[in-house]
């Protein structure tokens, strides 16, 4: 261990003592595993060999790092190395599958089935591809954000190339039942892609189980570095894609350009140590999530869970405080870093469209905080939050009209509000 | 979102938290905003006999930006008229807190608060004259 590990370390434990906010927004981003950054530094300086370069030995062994770290990623997922391409990160995996499988099928089939709860940059790749002709169908969710398998079997046709389902969601963490949904594809001639971004090393996958033909991965929400990730393509039976990217034919031509050994490496090992650490780790999480919910619930009435808690990714809460604004809660509760699905705190000024896609009126839906627990969360830190928490929220409460009306009995639904 | 150090002092210390007594003669509430757009402020006004606010409560659900901008307007209505402070506008408002423009609606919303209780007050009080 160097001393550069020691300090970066004890800053993630600690980050309290620092006198910066706990960080509680792991969905959003993680830090760099010390282990990941150690194995990663060589690769930045004295082994600085292009890994395709086939004549030297800066060459070599730049792509035995390379092919290493693709083993370690297949192996995560149950995939064969060779079927791993690395890539600049989820949204780049997410439009390289639903772009690519779309124009290389585009003869044969044209129809495109995804959520309405997936992450922009699918719903973004999909609006492009049906500003190009593709036809795409955006199933909705149920209350509890998970997809109902009969509605899936309704819309998946012949003409269906290709559905993309997210493993887990980046804002409420439930988990799509992908086993059902790949055999429910396979079964239909249509091709399964699954942005799991959110899943990898949170949930056990295994490609050939789950019916999985293509699968998005990211490097900075498993801890390792930001910058590169990772698309899965099948094999047999071979999945094939129209590449975004020309150039010198790299990644069996599916993505062009020259690798960086260095954030191959980095997705290879934290890919390698989110393996052989995700039972405890969940394990760990879950009682930490658990406390954070119950120690919030037990002090503060009208407080709502969104989003289902069962099949859910052990890190992930997302709670909506009635009465109180997220954007001001997230204000009152300074010495936390999480985020919220208030309106207030995106550029659109449109609460959470996954919120409201599990039917959460636009009220519930500007009340919302999601805490996001890692790798690096203690017991204490959940303590302090929950303390932290209960403080800003009883004080936004005495201050909240909505509040008021609800302690007097009054229906806040039942006024005519005038929008503005 | 980086606010200013005024919006975090009246967000951290907002003045006149609290409500009067709606049926109160010299009282007028003005309720806006909605909760589905992500504010709504209640600003209520006490109103001495010779028409001077003489003091201000209000309660606001709303971001950082929407409780300075209510918190500051209970301090900037008191001592003045009602036609006073039905001509305090939102750009002062605005100016004052150094709202971002995307934060530019929390000070429009603090404006209308003031008209809205201004109008409940004199619609209050010139019915009890109509009675009388």
């Amino acid at each position: 261990m160097t001393d550069m590990t020691v300090v970066t370390m004890s800053k993630g434990v600690t980050g309290r003592n620092s006198g910066e906010p706990i960080y509680l927004d792991y969905q959003a981003t993680t830090p760099c595993d010390p282990r990941v950054v150690e194995k990663m530094l060589p690769w930045f300086t004295e082994k600085f060999g292009n890994p395709h370069s086939r004549n030297h030995r800066y060459g070599w062994e730049a792509e035995e790092a390379v092919e290493q770290a693709r083993e370690q990623v297949a192996a995560i997922i149950g995939a064969d190395s060779k079927e791993i391409i690395f890539t600049s990160g989820a949204t780049e995996s997410n439009n390289l599958a639903l772009k690519g499988v779309a124009h290389f099928y585009k003869d044969k089939r044209n129809h495109i089935v995804t959520v309405v709860t997936e992450h922009k940059c699918v719903l973004d790749t999909c609006r492009h591809l049906e500003q190009e002709g593709f036809r795409v169908t955006y199933l909705p969710v149920k209350t509890d954000g998970l997809i109902d398998l009969a509605a899936l079997e309704e819309v998946v046709d012949d003409k269906t190339v290709i559905v993309s389902v997210m493993g887990a969601n980046n804002e409420i963490g439930v988990v799509q039942p992908l086993a059902e949904i790949g055999a429910l594809c396979r079964r239909k001639g249509a091709f399964f892609h699954t942005d799991c971004a959110q899943a990898v090393g949170k949930i056990p996958l295994d490609v050939n189980a789950m019916n999985i033909d293509l699968m998005s991965i990211s490097g900075h929400k498993i801890y390792g570095p930001k910058g590169v990730g990772a698309l899965y393509v099948r094999r047999r039976p071979r999945v094939r894609l129209v590449p975004l990217i020309n150039g010198g034919g790299q990644e069996r031509g599916m993505r062009s350009g020259t690798l960086s050994t260095p954030l191959c490496v980095g997705i290879g090992e934290a890919c390698a140590i989110a393996q052989a650490e995700m039972a405890a780790e969940t394990e760990r999480l879950g009682r930490l999530r658990d406390r954070l919910l119950a120690g919030i619930q037990a002090r503060l009435p009208e407080v709502y869970l969104n989003g289902d808690l069962e099949h859910r990714i052990p890190g992930n809460l997302n709670l909506s405080f009635a009465f109180v604004e997220g954007e001001g809660l997230m204000m009152g509760v300074k010495d936390l870093a999480v985020s919220s699905g208030s309106a207030c705190t995106s550029a659109s000024l449109e609460p959470s469209y996954v919120l409201r896609a599990l039917g959460l009126d636009a009220e519930m839906a500007h009340t919302s905080l999601r805490f996001g627990l890692g790798r690096f969360t203690t017991e204490a830190e959940i303590d302090y939050a929950i303390d932290h928490v209960v403080e800003a929220v009883n004080h936004l409460r005495e201050m909240s009209p909505l509040w008021e009306m609800h302690m007097d009995g009054i229906d806040t639904k039942s006024i005519k509000w005038a929008d503005h | 979102m980086a606010y200013s150090d005024k919006v975090i002092d009246h967000y951290e210390h907002p003045r006149n938290v609290g409500a009067f007594g709606k049926e109160e003669h010299n009282v007028g509430t003005g309720l806006v905003g909605a909760p589905a757009c992500g504010d709504v402020m209640k600003l209520q006004i006490k109103v001495s006999p010779e028409g001077i606010i003489e003091d201000a409560k209000f309660k606001t659900f709303g971001c950082g930006s929407a409780i300075a901008s209510s918190s500051l307007v209970t301090e900037w209505v008191k001592g003045k008229t009602l036609d006073e402070a039905s001509k305090i506008k939102n750009t002062e408002i605005a100016h004052e807190l150094a709202l971002p423009p995307v934060k530019i609606h929390c000070s429009v919303l603090a404006e209308d608060a003031i008209k809205a209780a201004v109008a409940d007050y004199r619609k209050k009080n010139a019915t009890d004259e109509a009675a009388e």
